[in-house]
C-alpha cells in the first residue's frame, strides 16, 4: 500500500507589500475570545509558524498597539511532530506546511484567518489541549506487550506486505485533526475518533501484539466505539499523513462486530 | 533512601524514554518531565536508519567494523570504550526495537533490510521508510505508556526543567521545575536525575532541530557546576532544505538510496537541471571520493558544498545550493524506502523531487559536544545523569549518519540502570536537600524578568545570536571572527538585561518561557565559541583554513567547559582521550 505523492498546485504569486492575518485569541480557558488584527510585511517562503515568531519578535497589532506574543503549540516545523493543529482559513490544517503564498491565493483576499481548534479546550489562544488521544490510546493498548526490553533475539519473521500495510497506519503523528473535523466526534456520542481506531488495528496486524487483539476489539465496541462513525469520510480527506483511515475503521468495525457475535456465544 | 528508589528523567525523545524503560522495569518509580508531549520530540524528525552490525547482507560486517568506522569518522575524539560498547549491542537493541512492532522494512524473506549510510562501506542500517525516527520513538512511547497504565511511570508533559536541587554537599535531590500552563515554580525530590535534552541547534537561529532544542537544560547544569564537553564540536549536515523559519533536514538516506549531488559545470548555467546532460554535470563528492562516493561522512560533504558554492562560486543561479538528485531512481523504490521525505520537500518547496532535482544546502543538524559523562552516563554532579545528544560521548569531533537513534537508544539503557544503582547507595539527605533555597532562587530569575522595564525583544536578541553564530561558528572558523562572536554574546547579555516582556501574564505565558531559556543559550553560546577559538586545528567538524590539519599531539583531549560564577564565563581545560583499542591514524576518505 504505498502512498500517493501529495500533488501540490503552485499558487499564483502574491503581490502586495503586506497582508492581514486576524487571529482568534483567548487569555485563559475560561475567558471569552476576541479576534486581535495584524498587519505583516510579505516575504516569500513564508509558512503560518513563522508568520507566528514574526508577531512575536514585533508584537504590534492592526491598530499600532503594542500586545503580547500569540501562544499556539510547535516543535518540529516539518509535519511530523503533530504539534501545529490549528484552523487556518477555516480549515484544520498543520500551520509549520501551511505556506502564506497559497493561503492568500486560496481565499483572494490577502488575508488569513487563524483559529484553535474548535473540538478541544481552549488553554491559550492558538494552543488546545489534546490529552483526550493519548487516553484514548491507553484505553485500546496501543502497544505490544513485549516480555521485557533484555535481549531475547530477533523477532518473528514479518513479510513486506504486512509491514506495507502497517508503515502507513505507524506514520499517525496525532496531531487530531481527523477527531476535529469529524461530525460524530462529540461529547454526545463519545466517539473516540479515527486516530484511536488507526492505532487498534496497527498493533492487531501485527505478529506479537495481535495477543491482545480480542481486548482492543472489545475496547472499541459500544458507546464510543467503532460504531459510531457515520462515514462522512471527512478524516481521511484531512488527514495531513494521508493515513487509510476509512479503510482502518471499516476493518475494524467488521472485526468488532465478529468479536461481539463471538463473545454472545462464549461468555 | 525510601525503598523504592524514585528517579526523574527529564526529556521524553529516544534517550529518555530507554532510561525509563530499564527505570520502570527494574521496579523504580519514574517521573517523566517533558516540555512538549513527549511523543512530539525531537527524536521524531530523525529520517534515515538505525545502525547496527547484523551482517543480514552477507558483507561479512562485524560490531568491531562499526566500532572502528564509528571512532575513525570521529576523527578520534571519542573516548573508545563506550563507543565499543555500544555498538557491540546495535544488533541487540534493533531485535528489541522489531520486537516491539517497529515497521522496519524488509526482504522478500521477511527478515530486516538494510542500507548503506555515510562514512561505512558496508549496509548496516536498519530503517522503517525514511521516518525512523519516528517510528522508533514511538514504539518506546507505547512501552512508556504501557508502564504508565500499570502505575510505574508519571508524566509530567508541559514542565519545563529550570536547575537540578544540590544540597549542602552539592549532591543532586531533585530538580526545580516549570509549569508551562500555571507558570507555577516547583521542586520534585528525587535519588537521582537523567538529563535526556537532546542538541542546542536553535543557539545558531535557523538550524534543523525542533523549536526544543534550545541547550537550555544543559546550560543550567553547567551554571550548576557540570562541565559540558567538546562544546565547539556541531554537526553542519550537508543536506537540508533552506527555509524562512528552519532547515528541513533532507536525509542521508537519499543518497544511501542512490541519489547523486552536483552542480552544472558551466557556471550560471541556465537550462532547467533535467535537460543538463551527464557530460556537463560536475558530481563532485564521486569525482573526488571514488570509494565513497556522496556517502562521505557529514562534515567532508558539508565542507566540499561550501567550496563549491563559495570557493568556485558554482552554486545553483550563483544561489548558495546544490543539487541532490533521485529524480532517476525508480519511483516504486523511492515510494517504499524515502516517501517520507520526499513528501517533506514537495510540501515545502512546491516540487515534486521525483521528476527534478532538490536545491539543497547544508544547515546545523547535531550537537556532537554536551554534557561531560563518565563511563556510567554519570555528570561531574553527584546524582546527575545524561544521557542520548545532550551529552557528549561516542560521536567525538564527527557524528556518523544512523548512529544517533542508536547512541540515544544506548545511554539511555547504560543511565537507567547505573541511576538505580547509585539510589540504592544514596544515604538519606539531611534538611530539606537544598529544596526551598532552589525555589527561591528560580523564583527570583522570574520576577527580575517579569518587572524589568527595558527596550529590548527576546525574540530579536535570538535572531542576533543565530546570526552570529551561523556566520562565525559552523562550517568554517577563523579566530578573528570566533572572538567577534563572543564579544557579540557578551553584548547580547548585557542586552538581556533590558528586556521588556510585553506579556507579563501568568498563564501559558510562552515568551517568558523562551526568554529563560535564552539567557542558558548566551551563556552556553560562549562555551561553544570560546571552544572553537582556542582549538587551533582542524579535526572532524572542527575546520579552521589557518590551521588546516590535525594535531594529535596538542588536541587529540576533550575540552571541557566549567563555568566560572566570578568571571560569568566559561574556562577551559582539557582532559585525555581514551585510545586503549584503536590507535589513531590519519582520516583519509579519498582513497582507502
Amino acid at each position: 500500500m504505498a502512498k500517493k505523492s501529495a500533488h501540490i498546485e503552485k499558487a499564483k504569486a502574491y503581490t502586495g507589500g503586506t497582508f492581514k492575518v486576524s487571529i482568534k485569541r483567548q487569555a485563559t480557558p475560561d475567558a471569552p475570545s476576541k479576534t486581535e488584527v495584524f498587519d505583516l510585511p510579505y516575504r516569500s517562503g513564508l509558512n503560518i509558524t513563522s508568520v507566528l515568531v514574526d508577531i512575536a519578535a514585533n508584537p504590534i497589532n492592526a491598530s499600532g498597539a503594542v500586545t503580547t506574543a500569540i501562544a499556539y503549540d510547535s516543535n518540529c516545523l516539518e509535519e511530523i511532530c503533530g504539534s501545529c493543529a490549528m484552523l487556518i482559513n477555516g480549515k484544520a490544517r498543520m500551520a509549520c506546511s501551511a505556506l502564506v503564498d497559497t493561503l492568500l491565493a486560496e481565499n483572494g483576499k490577502g488575508e488569513i484567518t487563524l483559529a484553535p481548534l474548535s473540538k478541544f479546550p481552549v488553554v491559550r489562544d492558538l494552543a488546545v489541549d489534546r490529552s483526550v488521544l493519548f487516553e484514548n490510546l491507553k484505553a485500546v493498548q496501543a502497544w505490544v506487550p513485549i516480555d521485557g526490553s533484555y535481549d531475547l533475539g530477533p523477532g518473528p519473521k514479518q513479510f513486506p506486505q504486512i509491514q506495507e500495510q502497517r508503515y502507513p497506519l505507524s506514520n499517525c503523528i496525532s496531531c487530531t485533526i481527523c477527531m476535529e473535523v469529524c461530525p460524530q466526534f462529540n461529547d454526545d456520542t463519545n466517539f473516540v475518533g479515527a486516530a484511536t481506531i488507526a492505532q487498534a488495528l496497527l498493533f492487531n496486524m501485527d505478529p506479537s501484539g495481535s495477543v491482545l487483539k480480542e481486548e482492543r476489539l472489545r475496547a472499541l465496541a459500544g458507546d464510543g466505539g467503532v460504531q459510531e462513525c457515520g462515514y462522512a469520510m471527512n478524516c481521511v480527506q484531512a488527514c495531513p499523513k494521508q493515513l487509510p483511515l476509512t479503510q482502518a475503521i471499516s476493518d475494524m468495525g467488521r472485526d468488532v462486530m465478529i468479536q461481539q457475535v463471538k463473545d454472545f456465544f462464549t461468555i | 533512601m525510601a525503598a523504592v528508589p524514585r528517579i526523574i528523567v527529564v526529556g521524553g525523545g529516544l534517550a529518555g524514554l530507554s532510561a525509563v524503560i530499564k527505570i520502570a522495569e527494574a521496579g523504580g518509580k519514574v517521573d517523566l518531565f517533558s516540555i512538549v508531549p513527549v511523543k512530539r520530540s525531537h527524536s521524531v524528525c530523525a529520517q534515515g536508519g538505525i545502525n547496527a552490525a547484523k551482517d543480514l547482507k552477507g558483507e561479512g560486517d562485524t560490531v568491531l567494523k562499526h566500532f572502528d568506522d564509528t571512532v575513525y569518522g570521529g576523527d578520534f575524539l571519542a573516548n573508545q570504550t563506550p563507543v565499543k560498547n555500544m555498538t557491540a549491542q546495535g544488533p541487540a537493541i534493533i531485535d528489541l526495537l522489531d520486537r516491539m512492532g517497529v515497521p522496519f522494512n524488509r526482504t522478500a524473506e521477511g527478515l530486516l533490510d538494510f542500507r548503506r549510510f555515510g562514512g561505512t562501506l558496508y549496509q548496516r542500517t536498519a530503517y522503517a521508510g525514511a521516518t525512523t525516527g519516528q517510528q522508533l520513538l514511538y514504539a518506546l512511547d507505547e512501552q512508556v505508556r504501557r508502564h504508565e497504565s500499570e502505575g510505574r511511570v508519571t508524566k509530567y508533559e508541559g514542565w519545563e526543567f529550570l536547575s537540578a536541587v544540590l544540597d549542602s554537599a552539592g549532591v543532586c535531590r531533585g530538580i526545580c521545575a516549570m509549569d508551562l500552563r500555571s507558570m507555577e515554580v516547583r521542586t520534585f525530590p528525587a535519588d537521582a536525575i537523567i538529563i535526556c535534552t537532546g542538541g542546542n541547534g536553535a543557539i545558531f537561529g535557523k538550524s534543523t532541530n525542533s523549536v526544543v532544542c534550545t541547550g537550555s537544560a544543559q546550560s543550567a547544569l553547567y551554571q550548576q557546576g557540570a562541565a559540558y564537553a567538546n562544546g565547539e564540536f556541531i554537526q553542519v549536515h550537508p543536506t537540508a532544505i533552506p527555509g524562512e523559519d528552519k532547515l528541513r533536514l533532507m536525509s542521508e538516506s537519499a543518497r544511501g538510496e542512490g541519489g547523486r549531488i552536483w552542480v552544472p559545470r558551466k557556471k550560471n548555467d541556465p537550462r532547467p537541471a533535467k535537460t543538463i546532460p551527464e557530460a556537463d554535470r560536475w558530481y563532485f563528492l564521486e569525482e573526488k571520493y571514488p570509494k565513497y562516493g556522496n556517502l562521505v561522512p557529514r562534515d567532508i560533504a558539508t565542507r566540499e558544498i561550501h567550496q563549491v558554492v563559495f570557493d568556485h562560486d558554482m552554486g545553483i543561479d550563483g544561489q548558495p545550493m546544490v543539487y541532490l538528485d533521485v529524480s532517476h531512481i525508480p519511483r516504486e523504490i523511492l515510494e517504499k524506502k524515502i516517501e517520507g521525505i520526499l513528501e517533506i520537500y514537495e510540501k515545502f518547496v512546491g516540487e515534486d523531487p521525483h521528476e527534478v532535482p532538490m536545491k539543497i544546502f547544508p544547515g546545523v543538524h547535531y550537537t556532537m559536544g554536551g554534557t561531560w559523562v563518565d563511563f556510567n552516563q554519570m555528570t561531574q554532579i553527584p546524582g546527575v545523569f545524561a544521557a542520548g545528544e545532550a551529552d557528549y560521548s561516542i560521536h567525538g569531533a564527527n557524528r556518523l549518519g544512523a548512529n544517533s537513534l542508536l547512541s540515544c537508544i544506548y545511554g539511555g539503557f547504560v543511565a537507567g540502570p547505573n541511576a538505580m544503582t547509585y539510589a540504592k547507595n544514596l544515604p538519606a539527605q539531611t534538611g530539606d536537600g537544598g529544596h526551598a533555597a532552589e525555589k527561591v532562587r528560580q523564583m527570583e530569575f522570574n520576577n527580575i524578568l517579569l518587572s524589568n522595564q527595558g527596550t529590548e525583544n527576546p525574540f530579536k536578541l535570538w535572531r542576533e545570536l543565530g546570526e552570529t553564530m551561523t556566520r562565525h561558528a559552523t562550517i568554517v572558523r577563523y579566530n578573528k571572527g570566533l572572538r567577534e562572536a563572543d564579544e557579540k554574546i557578551v553584548e547580547l547579555l548585557e542586552r538581556y538585561r533590558n528586556i521588556n516582556l510585553t506579556d507579563k501574564s501568568q498563564w501559558a505565558n510562552t515568551s517568558f518561557a523562551f526568554t529563560r531559556q535564552l539567557y542558558n543559550m548566551l551563556q552556553l553560546a560562549r562555551v561553544i565559541v570560546q571552544g572553537a577559538e582556542k582549538h587551533d586545528e582542524s579535526r572532524g567538524a572542527h575546520y579552521k583554513p589557518d590551521f588546516p590539519d590535525r594535531n594529535d599531539e596538542q588536541f587529540l583531549k576533550t575540552t571541557m567547559a566549567k563555568y566560572d560564577a566570578g568571571s560569568d564565563a566559561p574556562v577551559l581545560t582539557y582532559e585525555e582521550v581514551d585510545t586503549q583499542w584503536i590507535k589513531p591514524r590519519p582520516r583519509v576518505y579519498t582513497s582507502s
